[in-house]
């Protein structure tokens, strides 16, 4: 067997694993995918006539569509601010379910079990691996769920295959980025209770994006950061996928947030996991 | 065959060559030094236990010599690898059995075997049949689908070895093994280990009990504050520390006053008409006390030989009692 299907079949066992562990703890599950469909809810029907009203045009600004045809311009407010929001709410979806992954990374490393692990001729990788892959998981998982309700509340995207193809994967590249980023903090964390804390500005940055209400419509400075953290290129690139639009350059930056975030963020978890073998024991 | 595991396990158990080989282990944290040049050999095929009260740094060379941690410094040669830097052919090795349990709670105990089994390489037919005997050899089939954290304390611990056992190791660490098991779970793991070891497994067992160190090991070495204060065969600790003695007891007064004369004898610790006599508790050395006795006209109403036991060596090398409770023991 080669030294990479050793690695994959080892990691393959840890994702069983991890998969186990979220079935068996249901409750940390429904809490993170549950979490982006209140708000989906919550800003559709509390807020959405209100935004869709004062926001009106604005909200399809920025896309230079491809197609042009019916369902572009959905009629009614409420549904002008369904079709706005249903993308941030996916980065929200994903950011939500990166949240699990400091707590189940956390929670693993007070395991007796992770030391057995350790004494084990098994790839270094394979238990954050494991991690990772779980959480992608049900980061997918979540999406979907996401997506369902969307369309049973009257979402129409206009987004052909390849278009959806495209979102879930820049919202799966972005998936892995939070994932790994969020791996490390609960590494860096040392308690489970740190670890349920430090990661909570993953969910609060898509407050601060395109995610929830056009940039434009910010005070300066706000505007600024919102504009140029990550979250937006990310939500934007979404946005325009499914509504059939060209995602220009946003794409770009989407790609490229991701991968600079998913290589620190790996980096820095795997020695961090490393680095604990050198801790006291306990 | 399991691939290059299997050979790397073979390859290292070279028929003379020691299983473990220490020179010189320190290891501080902080400033607190944890060990200090400890040296220890370890025979292939042998049970060695490393004796000491809480604290004493056992659990620390356990860490180092499973390659969980790195020595600060010393030579340590674990089934022919160097650690630390040939830590990953160890690790082909060994297998290890931590003082925390080193299980997954969420999981059921077959789902646990099953884990290693995969993190071993073993084909999908041979995982499922070392799952099903390990299982039953460890008296676990009837829980095998239930979860972990449902288990009792020596159900648990069975486990751990069992799971540590799915990669057929020839080296095996056992951190306190026995420690918080009801008797009859001790008795369980005592024979569990030594069945291993007489199918040629080495074992590497810490414990602060002298009686299993005494009834389970060839060699033992006792540690103190970091430090080996003496390393032998049980018999030969014994034999070095003093505590040999013949416990007489008498009929009465009289008779015990007249004897604590004639054998210059300390006069009895408590109440009981009992003499405390040195000897080394061979046939003939008991004769010749009986028989100046008898000459006296001394009658002995009864006669126990106590050999010194681990406790005494325990006592003798280091000047304190290892029954004494430590602090957390008291805190518990």
């Amino acid at each position: 067997m080669s030294a990479l299907a050793r690695t994959a079949a080892e990691s393959a066992a840890m994702l069983r694993r991890n998969l186990k562990h979220q079935r068996r703890y249901p409750s940390a599950t429904v809490m993170l995918v549950g979490m982006p469909i209140v708000l989906l809810l919550l800003f559709v029907y509390v807020f959405g006539g209100q935004l869709g009203a004062g926001l009106g045009p604005q909200l399809h600004a920025g896309l230079r569509p491809r197609l042009v045809g019916p369902g572009v311009q959905p009629a009614g407010d409420r549904i002008a601010y369904l079709t706005y929001v249903v993308p941030g709410i996916l980065v929200m979806a994903v950011a939500s379910a990166a949240l699990g992954t400091a707590l189940w990374v956390a929670t693993d490393m007070t395991e007796g079990i992770i030391d057995r692990f350790r004494t084990m001729a098994i790839a270094r990788g394979a238990v954050l691996t494991g991690h990772v892959l779980g959480s992608l998981v049900q980061t997918t998982v979540g999406l979907a769920i996401v997506v369902c309700v969307a369309l049973a509340i009257g979402y129409r995207p206009t987004a052909g295959p390849l278009d959806w193809l495209a979102a879930v994967g820049v919202l799966l590249a972005f998936a892995l980025a939070l994932v790994c980023l969020s791996a490390a903090l609960g590494l860096a964390a040392g308690s489970v209770e740190t670890a349920s804390n430090t990661p909570t500005f993953l969910t609060l940055l898509p407050l601060l994006s395109s995610g929830f209400v056009p940039t434009a419509t910010m005070p300066a400075g706000l505007r600024q950061f919102a504009e140029y953290q990550p979250y937006t290129p990310v939500t934007q690139t979404v946005r325009a996928l499914l509504a059939g639009a060209d995602p220009g350059g946003h794409a770009l930056a989407a790609i490229a947030w991701s991968a600079g975030i998913a290589l620190v963020g790996y980096v820095w978890a795997v020695r961090l996991y490393d680095r604990r073998h050198a801790a006291a024991p306990r | 065959m399991t691939g290059p595991d299997r050979q790397a396990g073979q390859m290292t158990a070279t028929p003379g060559c020691p299983a473990i080989i220490a020179r010189g282990v320190e290891k501080s944290f902080g400033k607190r030094r944890v060990l200090d040049r400890v040296q220890l050999t370890v025979e292939q095929g042998s049970i060695f236990a490393l004796l000491g009260p809480n604290g004493a740094g056992k659990t620390t060379m356990v860490r180092i010599l499973s390659t969980l941690i790195p020595p600060d410094g010393g030579e340590i040669r674990v089934a022919g690898h160097e650690l630390p830097h040939q830590a990953a052919g160890a690790r082909t090795a060994i297998g290890v059995t931590g003082q925390f349990s080193a299980v997954d709670n969420l999981l059921t105990g077959s789902e646990n075997l099953a884990l290693m089994a995969a993190l071993r390489h073993l084909g999908r037919a041979q995982a499922r049949q070392r799952v099903r005997h390990l299982l039953e050899r460890f008296e676990l089939s009837d829980a095998a689908d239930r979860r972990v954290s449902t288990y009792s304390g020596g159900m648990r611990r069975r486990l751990d070895l069992a799971m540590t056992l799915v990669g057929d190791p020839r080296l095996i660490f056992l951190d306190e093994p026995t420690t918080g098991l009801d008797p009859r779970s001790r008795k369980t793991m005592w024979q569990i280990i030594r069945e291993l070891a007489s199918d040629g497994v080495t074992i590497f067992l810490t414990t602060q009990y002298l009686e299993e160190a005494d009834r389970l090991a060839d060699r033992v070495a006792v540690l103190d504050h970091g430090r080996l204060v003496a390393e032998g065969t049980p018999a030969e600790l014994k034999q070095r520390t003093p505590g040999a003695h013949v416990e007489l007891r008498f009929a009465d007064e009289g008779a015990l006053r007249r004897a604590a004369a004639l054998l210059q004898a300390p006069p009895p610790e408590d109440e009981r008409p009992v003499l405390r006599v040195s000897s080394d508790g061979t046939l003939a050395a008991l004769r010749r006390l009986l028989a100046r006795l008898d000459d006296a006209g001394v009658e002995v109403e009864d006669l126990s030989i106590h050999a010194p036991d681990l406790d005494d060596v325990f006592f003798a090398v280091t000047g304190r009692s290892a029954a004494q409770p430590t602090i957390e023991e008291v805190a518990l």
